[in-house]
């Protein structure tokens, strides 16, 4: 257990680095930083103070070795834009971010887990086709699309939610549903899968034999033993909602981190999109070091190094 | 085949979509081609699937030689004309046009050109890359496994269309940009599945057999191994082929992806997004051209996986 904890630990560290080192690359990769700070006509004595102020005129190792040692201190840099604090910019957007990825997840867990075990009790029949089509197609929906067409017909033809911004919980709606059609149809998917597998086992069919009742069998010895993949997935899909969270808040202009990357995109504003892709990056390292550990934990079969 | 599901398995789910890959080696690669086709067949969903993809690849290729209107044309007297079935259509512009008066319908059609070719493009390049670097892992072990293993669990880690949006916007919006980023981005999942198949049949006794009477690694690679961990990789690389063009039409609509001189769906949509109160037609056609074409090749993409599993339970 604690040789997995470590194991997990050293290779956090090591995503954690690779992340840092690429989003110091992005500014180099972009063409000269020095371009989008000075007026076009500025004279070249300007343009070398200014790199050696930023330590551009350093050696590329010294240069990120800087970052990162600025970075450990919480200093990202200063927003191009808005003349304030990177990293600050970036925090004070992460709650909405994580509202929405929190309540998305609630949601999906409650949509896909009775329809996943309804297909799979009734496997071949109609419910399990109706079942798995809607979650074929929420998978294969763009959920920025999803997203407009809502607002198409919940804000615009029926003005029942508003269609964009944060506030009330009415604003919460419409960007919710977008988000969890991916993950609902993942989940049905999975779950239908798990629970299909287990209603296979011979635990089962014994309790059946002892003539336990459906509901007791589907409690008891069903749903814990498919319980595993499943919150496994959860815990890598709140990741994956963070990650993904760029696309729906821009579709709903929901004031999170990945809205506010893609405006600094727009905006050229490197610092913030540094600082965004590390925080965002951040969390969901810590958030797959976390199912690793609940995973090995929830089963005890599973153990460092011992692969099936 | 009813193996504990390991963390590495399910992460690698998820980003199948939740679809069961059996890396079974040996039976694959001969089944696959004799038997398995009729098998294949009698499936309805690879049936429905594979008709939906053939004729998304139909349409892109009329599309090279004749659309109903050339997909540029613009005409300012003739701007946001809706679909045929609302009133002020104009019959010969069946799904209406956008702000600058170009034909959607033509546009859709030369959008499946795009499409296409950043999906089966981006899969290429994370499948040549994955493929390689899975084989040297997988084969021949030891510090390279050691060094290639460790390079996919960081970037699994990482995440994908976070990565692809960070470096679209330093190095700046194409189509070759596009495809390298997302063929970069998932070569991981291939680089898996191959080294666990080339492990699978790796001490198998043909193999054992072959290099005994002399043949050199590459021959066993390219004669033995390949054929036998074709089938799985080709599962993995049809469900990447939907995954890769969703991810292509959300970076174009956020302004990252494809540059807006080239139609794509996801342009489009980028271009009808702000005029859907208005004409709400220009955002409606794009969408469901990428979800027509996504959920035909997940069908599709169950439907083989499906056959290779039952094929692989014997």
């Amino acid at each position: 257990m604690k040789k997995l904890i470590l194991q997990r630990l050293w290779q956090s560290l090591l995503v954690l680095f690779a992340v840092s080192l690429l989003s110091f690359v992005l500014i180099f990769l972009s063409g000269d930083p020095v371009a989008t700070l000075i007026p076009l006509n500025a004279r070249q004595e300007d343009i070398d103070n200014i790199r050696h102020q930023y330590n551009l005129d350093q050696p590329f190792f010294i240069q990120y070795f800087l970052f990162l040692g600025k970075a450990f201190t919480g200093n990202m840099g200063e927003s191009f834009r808005y003349h304030t604090d990177a990293l600050g910019l970036v925090l004070s957007h992460l709650p909405n971010t994580f509202l929405l990825a929190i309540v998305s997840l609630v949601f999906s867990v409650l949509v896909s887990l009775p329809l996943g075990i309804l297909a799979a009790r009734f496997k071949g029949r109609g419910v399990d086709f109706v079942a798995s089509l809607f979650a074929l197609t929420a998978i294969s929906m763009p959920s920025f699309w999803l997203g407009v067409i809502l607002i198409l017909v919940f804000a615009g033809a029926l003005h029942w939610f508003p269609a964009s911004g944060a506030g009330g919980w009415q604003n919460l709606v419409l960007p919710t549903l977008t988000v969890s059609a991916f993950s609902i149809g993942l989940l049905i998917r999975l779950i239908r899968r798990a629970v299909a597998e287990t209603l296979q086992q011979q635990y089962v069919t014994t309790a059946r034999s002892k003539g336990l009742s459906e509901g007791r069998i589907a409690w008891v010895h069903v749903l814990r033993n498919s319980a595993i993949p499943v919150v496994t997935v959860l815990g890598l899909q709140f990741g994956a909602l963070l990650g993904g969270s760029a696309v729906v808040e821009t579709v709903f202009a929901w004031p999170g981190v990945g809205w506010l990357m893609v405006q600094s995109i727009e905006a050229r504003d490197l610092p913030v999109i540094r600082a965004a892709v590390l925080i965002l990056a951040i969390f969901i390292v810590l958030i797959n070091l976390l199912v690793d550990i609940t995973y090995s934990l929830l089963d005890p079969r599973i153990k460092p190094g011992v692969k099936a | 085949m009813s193996q504990k599901v390991l963390p590495d398995n399910l992460q690698a789910a998820i980003e199948l979509q939740a679809v069961p890959v059996s890396v079974s080696p040996l039976k694959g690669a001969k089944t696959f081609q004799r038997g398995q086709l009729k098998r294949i067949f009698r499936r309805r969903a690879t049936v429905i699937g594979g008709l939906i993809v053939l004729l998304v690849v139909i349409t892109a290729l009329i599309s090279l030689v004749w659309t109903p209107h050339p997909p540029g044309e613009q005409d300012l007297t003739r701007s946001l004309l809706p679909p045929f079935w609302l009133q002020g259509a104009d019959s010969s512009f069946p799904l209406g046009t956008d702000l600058n008066g170009r034909d959607l319908l033509s546009r859709i059609m030369v959008g499946a050109q795009a499409t296409l070719f950043v999906g089966i493009a981006s899969v290429l390049v994370g499948g040549v890359l994955g493929l390689v670097l899975g084989l040297v892992a997988g084969y021949f072990g030891g510090w390279r496994e050691a060094v290639i293993m460790r390079l996919v669990d960081v970037q699994l880690s990482l995440p994908g269309v976070l990565l692809a949006i960070a470096i679209l916007a330093a190095v700046g919006k194409g189509l070759l940009n596009v495809v390298l980023v997302l063929g970069f981005v998932s070569w991981v999942q291939y680089a898996r599945i191959v080294r666990g198949s080339t492990l699978a049949v790796k001490n198998q006794e043909y193999i054992l057999g072959a290099r005994a009477i002399g043949a050199t690694d590459r021959r066993i690679i390219r004669r033995h191994v390949f054929p036998n961990i074709l089938p799985a990789l080709m599962v993995v690389a049809t469900i990447n082929v939907s995954s890769n063009i969703l991810a292509e039409s959300a970076l174009s609509y956020l302004g990252v992806g494809v540059s807006l001189a080239t139609v794509t769906w996801g342009g489009m949509l980028n271009e009808g997004k702000s005029l859907f109160e208005l004409a709400w037609w220009n955002a409606v056609w794009p969408g469901l051209a990428i979800l027509i074409v996504v959920f035909g090749i997940n069908l599709l993409g169950d439907g083989l996986t499906e056959t290779r599993s039952n094929n692989g339970n014997g």
